[in-house]
C-alpha cells in the first residue's frame, strides 16, 4: 500500500536522524573531555619528561618513552615543597575544624533554639552572603598585620574560618530531623548539647562531610590569603609556593620539576573527589561556587 | 526562658565572634578607609575625609586598565562558558551510556588548584626560544604563524585568560544546568513529541523557560564571579600583573594593599567598593530585567 | 477508528547482566472498536501502562503490530500517529497559560496541515467549551484545581482531533468526589466526540462505571476483556474474581465430592456431572442468603447497618481471608448479637476455581 510504504520512509529516516545525532552528541562530548582532560595529562606527560628531553623538543612530543622521575625527586629537594605540603595540611585540617566547631552549634541555635531577635540575626547572616570576599579582605590584612600574626597560622587560618554559607546549609539540614526526637529527647531529660551531638550530629551527617570536604577544597585552593600574610617561605601554602618556585625558583628553567610539583599538589585533591564524587558534587550544587 | 535564651546566644557565639570581627568590623572600616584621604599606615593618620581615594583611582591608569581587563573577561567569558555549558548539558542529558564519566571529568577542573593548572596552560601556550609550544603548533598546522600568548600581543594574552576562565568555571555551570535538566519532568517532553513538537521548539518553548530560572542564576553567579577574576590570571601571567598589563580589579586591590606598589589601603578600599558597586548594579539591572520579562509573560 | 493489537509483546532488558529479560506485556490480542471507550484494568505492575505506551508511540513493541484502523502505525513515531495522550500527572507546562497549553500542539502542523492563528484560536475556544473551561483561559496551571487542571489536559489532547485518545490513570490524582463528577464529564466528552478512547486504571469500579468493554491484565498477560457485567458475572479465573467488584469476592476452600460441593464438612451445594476436586469457592458477597435452615454455617462477628443494605461480617475455617463480607436486603430480619449465621447460596453468584490453576470450573446445580 501506498501509505504504508510513505510510512516506512519516514520511519527509516527518522532512525538515521537518530543516531546522525547521537554521533554529533558523543563527539561533542569527547572533544569537551579532551578540553578537560588534557591540561592533566601534559602536566603529567611533561612531569615525566627529563629536563634535557624536554628542552630539546622544539616540537613537543605527545608521549614519551622514557619517563624519569628525576623531576619528582628534584621539586621535593629544590624547594621546601614538602614544608608546603605540611602547612597546607595545618591550615586545611584547623581551618576546617574550627569551621565546623563554630558552624554546627551556631546552625543548631537556627534550627532548633528559641530565642529573641533570632529571625533578625538570621537575616543579618543571610545579606553577609552577598558580601564579596573582596571587600573585607582590607581591613583583615590590616587587622592581622597589626596585631602581629603576619607569617603564623593564627593570622592564616583565624580569618578564613567562618563560612555564612555553611551554617545556612546545615541549619536546612538540622531542620530535617524530626521534632519528635526533640521532644522525646527533652522527655528523658536530655541536655541540648547531648541533643546536639548524640542525635542531630548522627543523623546529619552526610551533610556535614559535604559541608567539611568543600571546605578542604576551598582551604586546599586559597591563594589570595596566604599571598597576603605569608611572605617567609617557611609559612607558604601549596598554591604560594607553586608561584614562587615559578617565579624565583626551578620553576623559570625547569619545566618538567614545576610540572612534577604542580601533580603532587594536584592529586590529593582529585583523589579526595574521585572518592567522595556524588557527595562533593551535590553540595557543589546546592550553592557552592569557586573562588 | 531566659536560661534558656542565654544558651542559645552561648551557641551561636563563637560564629558570632568570629562573623563580628572578620567581616562585619571589616565591612564598616573599608568604607571609612575609603574616604580617608592620604592614610598613612605607619602612623596610622589621615589629612582629610573625602572622594581623593577614588577619584585617585579613576585617573590611575593601573585600575583603568584593570577595568578594561575585568570588563573583557565577564562579557566575553560570562556568555561563552553559559551557553557552551547549556550545550554540554543538553548533550549530556540526551545520553545514557558513559554519563556518569563524562560528568566526572567535567567536573575535574572543579577539583584542582587554579595556580597549579594554570601553569599547565601557560607552557601549552608559551612561546620560548626553545619551543613555540603545543598551540602554536597546532595553529601552525592550521597555516598561521606562530603567536606569543604569554608575553606577546595584548589581544593573545587575553584570549588565553578567557579560554583558561572558561575551562575553569565550566564544571559549576554543567553541575546545575544537567540538574535543571533532569528535573524538567520527562512526561513534559512526551507529551510534546505526541504532539509531534520538534526537537528544536521542544528545547525552546518547553527546555528552556523551565531552566531559565537557573540558567538566569548562572548568569548572575558567573558575572560575580568573573568580576572577582584573579587567581586565573595571576596562575598564566605571574604576580606582576600590571606589567603583563593583564591585571584585574582585584588583582588592583591586592597590589595597592601589599607589595611592590602597596601600603595604601585607601585606595585599595575604594577600588574594593567600586567593584561591589559594580556588582550590585549588575545584579539589580539582571533582577529588574527577569521582573519585568515575568510580567510580561503574565500580561500575554 | 478501530484499533488492533495483535500479538503485541514488549521485553525490557534485564538488569545486570545474567537475569532474563522482564515481560511487561506478553502477546496481548485487543481489538477496539471505533468509538468505543475501553478500560485496560489491572494492579500496579501488570503491563497497562506500557500498552498505552506502545499504542502511543513512546514504546517501541519487542513483537507484534498495532494498526489503526487499515494503517499498521508499529513503526510510526507518535506524532504521526495522530493520538491524544493525557497524563496521569497532566504533564501541562507550567509557563504557559491555559489557552497557551492547548494552543501548543496546534502550532506543531506542519505543511497543509498548518492552522491560521484564527483558526487555532476557534478551535482551541471551541474544546475548551466542550470541557467546560472557557472561563479559565487565562489562567496557569497552578492557579487551577486539580479538575480543572484535568479538563484541560483533555483540552490539549483533543485539540488536534486525534483518531485515538489515550487516558492513563486520569482519576487518580482527584479527591474521591472530584472524581465520582470527572469520570461522568469523561464519559460525556467521549460520548459527545464519539473518539475511541483507550484508559488505563487500577481501579476496578472506575473501569466498571464508565468502560464499554474492560481487559482485565495481570502480570503481562490479558485475562478476559468483556462488558463490565459480563466479566463481573462470569470470570474466568480466581484472579479476576478477586480483581473486580467491592466488597470482593469471599473465597473458601472447598471440595467437589460425589457431585457435592462441600466447605468444610457442610455440603453447600448439589450439582450435576461435575468431577471430584479440590477447588476454591468464589461467592460474591450478594450471594449469601440468610436462611436458618442453610448449611454454611458461620461465626458472625457483626452487622453492619448501610441503609438499603445490610452488610455482615462473618468468619468460617475454611476461608481464604479473615473475614468475609455478605450483603444483605435489610428487609431480613437478623440478630445482632447472634453468635452464628447460616447462610443458603445463590448458585448463580458462586464460583468454582480449581485448586491448582486457579482456573474456572464450569458445574451445574442439580434443581430441586
Amino acid at each position: 500500500m501506498n501509505v504504508a510504504a510513505d510510512f516506512d520512509r519516514v520511519a527509516r529516516r527518522a532512525r538515521i536522524q537518530r543516531i546522525l545525532l547521537k554521533v554529533a552528541v558523543y563527539t561533542l562530548l569527547a572533544v569537551w573531555a579532551l578540553v578537560v582532560l588534557f591540561p592533566f595529562y601534559w602536566m603529567l606527560l611533561t612531569s615525566l619528561k627529563s629536563y634535557s628531553a624536554y628542552n630539546s623538543e622544539y616540537i613537543p612530543q605527545l608521549f614519551t618513552l622514557n619517563p624519569t622521575f628525576r623531576n619528582y625527586v628534584d621539586a621535593f629537594s629544590a624547594v621546601p615543597l614538602a614544608r608546603y605540603f605540611l602547612n597546607t595540611l595545618i591550615y586545611t585540617v584547623l581551618t576546617t575544624g574550627i569551621m565546623l566547631i563554630t558552624v554546627i552549634p551556631a546552625a543548631f541555635a537556627f534550627a532548633r533554639l528559641e530565642f529573641r531577635g533570632k529571625n533578625l540575626v538570621f537575616t543579618v547572616l543571610l545579606a553577609l552572603m552577598m558580601i564579596p570576599n573582596e571587600l573585607v579582605i582590607i581591613t583583615n590584612f590590616v587587622t592581622v598585620t597589626n596585631l602581629d600574626l603576619r607569617n603564623t597560622f593564627a593570622g592564616l587560618i583565624l580569618p578564613s574560618v567562618m563560612s555564612v554559607f555553611y551554617i545556612y546549609l546545615l541549619k536546612e539540614n538540622f531542620e530535617q530531623v524530626p521534632d519528635g526526637l526533640y521532644r522525646a529527647a527533652k522527655v528523658d531529660g536530655t541536655s541540648d548539647l547531648k541533643y546536639l551531638f548524640k542525635v542531630v550530629v548522627p543523623i546529619c551527617r552526610p551533610t556535614i562531610i559535604t559541608v567539611a570536604i568543600l571546605k578542604v577544597i576551598e582551604c586546599w585552593n586559597s591563594y589570595v590569603w596566604p599571598r597576603l600574610i605569608t611572605d617567609e617561605a617557611a609559612y607558604y601554602l601549596v598554591s604560594n609556593g607553586i608561584q614562587e618556585i615559578r617565579e624565583n625558583g626551578f620553576g623559570r628553567e625547569n619545566i618538567p620539576a614545576m610540572m612534577a610539583a604542580v601533580v603532587v599538589i594536584s592529586v590529593p585533591l582529585i583523589v579526595l573527589f574521585l572518592i567522595f564524587r556524588d557527595r562533593i558534587m551535590e553540595g557543589v550544587a546546592k550553592g557552592g561556587l569557586k573562588g | 526562658m531566659k536560661r534558656s535564651e542565654w544558651k542559645a546566644w552561648l551557641y551561636l557565639l563563637p560564629a558570632l565572634l568570629f562573623l563580628a570581627v572578620f567581616m562585619l568590623y571589616p565591612l564598616v572600616d573599608v568604607l571609612i578607609y575609603s574616604f580617608e584621604e592620604s592614610y598613612n599606615s605607619a602612623s596610622q593618620s589621615y589629612t582629610g575625609i573625602g572622594f581623593y581615594n577614588y577619584s585617585y583611582i579613576l585617573r590611575d591608569p593601573y585600575f583603568l586598565q584593570a577595568l578594561k581587563n575585568t570588563l573583557i573577561l565577564v562579557f566575553v567569558t560570562v556568555p561563552v562558558s553559559t551557553a557552551l555549558a547549556l550545550l554540554l548539558s543538553v548533550a549530556l542529558s540526551s545520553i545514557k551510556p558513559l554519563r556518569r564519566l563524562f560528568q566526572t571529568v567535567y567536573f575535574l577542573p572543579y577539583v584542582t588548584n587554579t595556580l597549579a593548572v594554570g601553569m599547565v596552560f601557560m607552557i601549552l601556550f608559551q612561546k620560548t626560544p626553545y619551543t613555540n609550544g603545543l598551540v602554536n603548533l597546532i595553529i601552525g598546522l592550521f597555516g598561521m604563524s606562530p603567536v606569543d600568548f604569554i608575553d606577546g600581543p595584548y589581544a593573545a594574552k587575553m584570549l588565553v585568560l578567557c579560554i583558561y576562565t572558561v575551562w575553569v568555571v565550566m564544571p559549576f555551570k554543567v553541575l546545575v544546568l544537567t540538574g535543571a535538566l533532569a528535573s524538567v519532568r520527562e512526561d513534559y517532553y512526551s507529551a510534546a513529541r505526541i504532539d509531534g513538537t520538534s526537537r528544536f521548539r521542544i528545547f525552546r518553548k518547553i527546555t528552556l523557560p523551565m531552566i531559565s530560572p537557573m540558567l538566569f542564576y548562572l548568569v548572575i553567579t558567573g558575572f560575580i564571579g568573573a568580576f572577582k577574576a584573579y587567581s586565573d590570571a595571576v596562575a598564566i601571567f605571574g604576580t606582576d600583573l600590571n606589567a603583563a598589563e593583564m591585571n584585574t580589579i582585584v588583582g588592583y586591590i591586592y597590589d595597592r594593599l601589599y607589595g611592590d606598589g602597596g601600603g595604601y589601603p585607601s585606595y585599595a578600599s575604594a577600588a574594593a567598593i567600586v567593584l561591589f558597586l559594580i556588582v550590585l548594579t549588575i545584579t539589580a539591572i539582571n533582577l529588574l530585567i527577569r521582573r519585568r520579562k515575568l510580567q510580561g509573560g503574565d500580561a500575554q | 477508528m478501530n484499533v488492533t493489537l495483535q500479538n503485541l509483546t514488549k521485553r525490557f532488558p534485564a538488569r545486570g547482566k545474567k537475569g532474563e529479560d522482564v515481560v511487561a506485556v506478553n502477546a496481548a490480542n485487543i481489538e477496539i472498536k471505533d468509538g468505543e471507550l475501553l478500560g485496560l484494568l489491572g494492579p500496579s505492575g501488570c503491563g497497562k501502562s506500557t500498552v498505552l505506551n506502545l499504542i502511543c508511540g513512546l514504546l517501541a513493541p519487542s513483537e507484534g503490530q498495532i494498526l489503526f484502523g487499515e494503517d499498521d502505525v508499529t513503526e510510526l513515531p507518535p506524532e504521526r500517529r495522530g493520538i491524544g495522550l493525557v497524563f496521569q500527572n497532566y504533564a501541562l507546562y507550567p509557563h504557559l497559560t491555559v489557552l497557551q497549553n492547548i494552543l501548543f500542539p496546534l502550532e506543531n502542523l506542519k505543511g497543509e496541515a498548518k492552522l491560521t492563528k484564527e483558526e487555532m484560536r476557534e478551535r482551541a475556544t471551541r474544546i475548551a467549551a466542550l470541557v467546560q473551561i472557557d472561563g479559565l483561559m487565562d489562567r496557569r496551571p497552578s492557579e487551577l484545581s486539580g479538575g480543572q487542571q484535568q479538563r484541560v489536559a483533555i483540552a490539549r489532547a483533543l485539540v488536534k482531533m486525534p483518531r485515538v485518545l489515550l487516558l492513563d490513570e486520569p482519576l487518580s490524582n482527584l479527591d474521591a468526589r472530584l472524581r465520582l463528577q470527572t469520570r461522568e464529564e469523561i464519559r460525556r466528552i467521549q460520548q459527545e466526540t464519539g473518539i475511541t478512547t483507550i484508559f488505563v486504571t487500577h481501579d476496578q469500579e472506575e473501569a466498571m462505571s464508565i468502560s464499554d468493554r474492560i481487559v482485565v491484565m495481570k502480570s503481562g498477560v490479558i485475562q478476559q476483556i468483556g462488558q463490565p457485567q459480563a466479566i463481573y458475572d462470569d470470570p474466568c479465573n480466581l484472579f479476576v474474581a478477586k480483581f473486580l467488584g467491592t466488597p470482593p469476592i469471599n473465597v473458601f476452600r472447598g471440595e467437589v465430592r460425589e457431585n457435592c460441593l462441600y466447605i468444610g464438612e457442610a455440603a453447600v451445594l448439589h450439582l450435576k456431572d461435575t468431577p471430584d476436586r479440590a477447588v476454591y469457592v468464589g461467592i460474591r458477597p450478594e450471594g449469601f442468603v440468610p436462611d436458618e435452615a442453610g448449611a454454611l454455617v458461620c461465626r458472625q462477628k457483626g452487622v453492619e447497618i448501610m441503609g438499603r443494605d445490610v452488610s455482615v461480617v462473618a468468619t468460617h475455617e475454611a476461608l481464604e481471608a479473615p473475614a468475609l463480607r455478605a450483603i444483605v436486603s435489610s428487609d431480613q430480619k437478623l440478630s445482632r448479637k447472634a453468635e452464628a449465621v447460616a447462610f443458603s447460596l445463590k448458585p448463580h453468584k458462586v464460583f468454582l476455581f480449581d485448586r491448582e490453576s486457579e482456573e474456572r470450573v464450569p458445574f451445574a446445580v442439580k434443581e430441586g
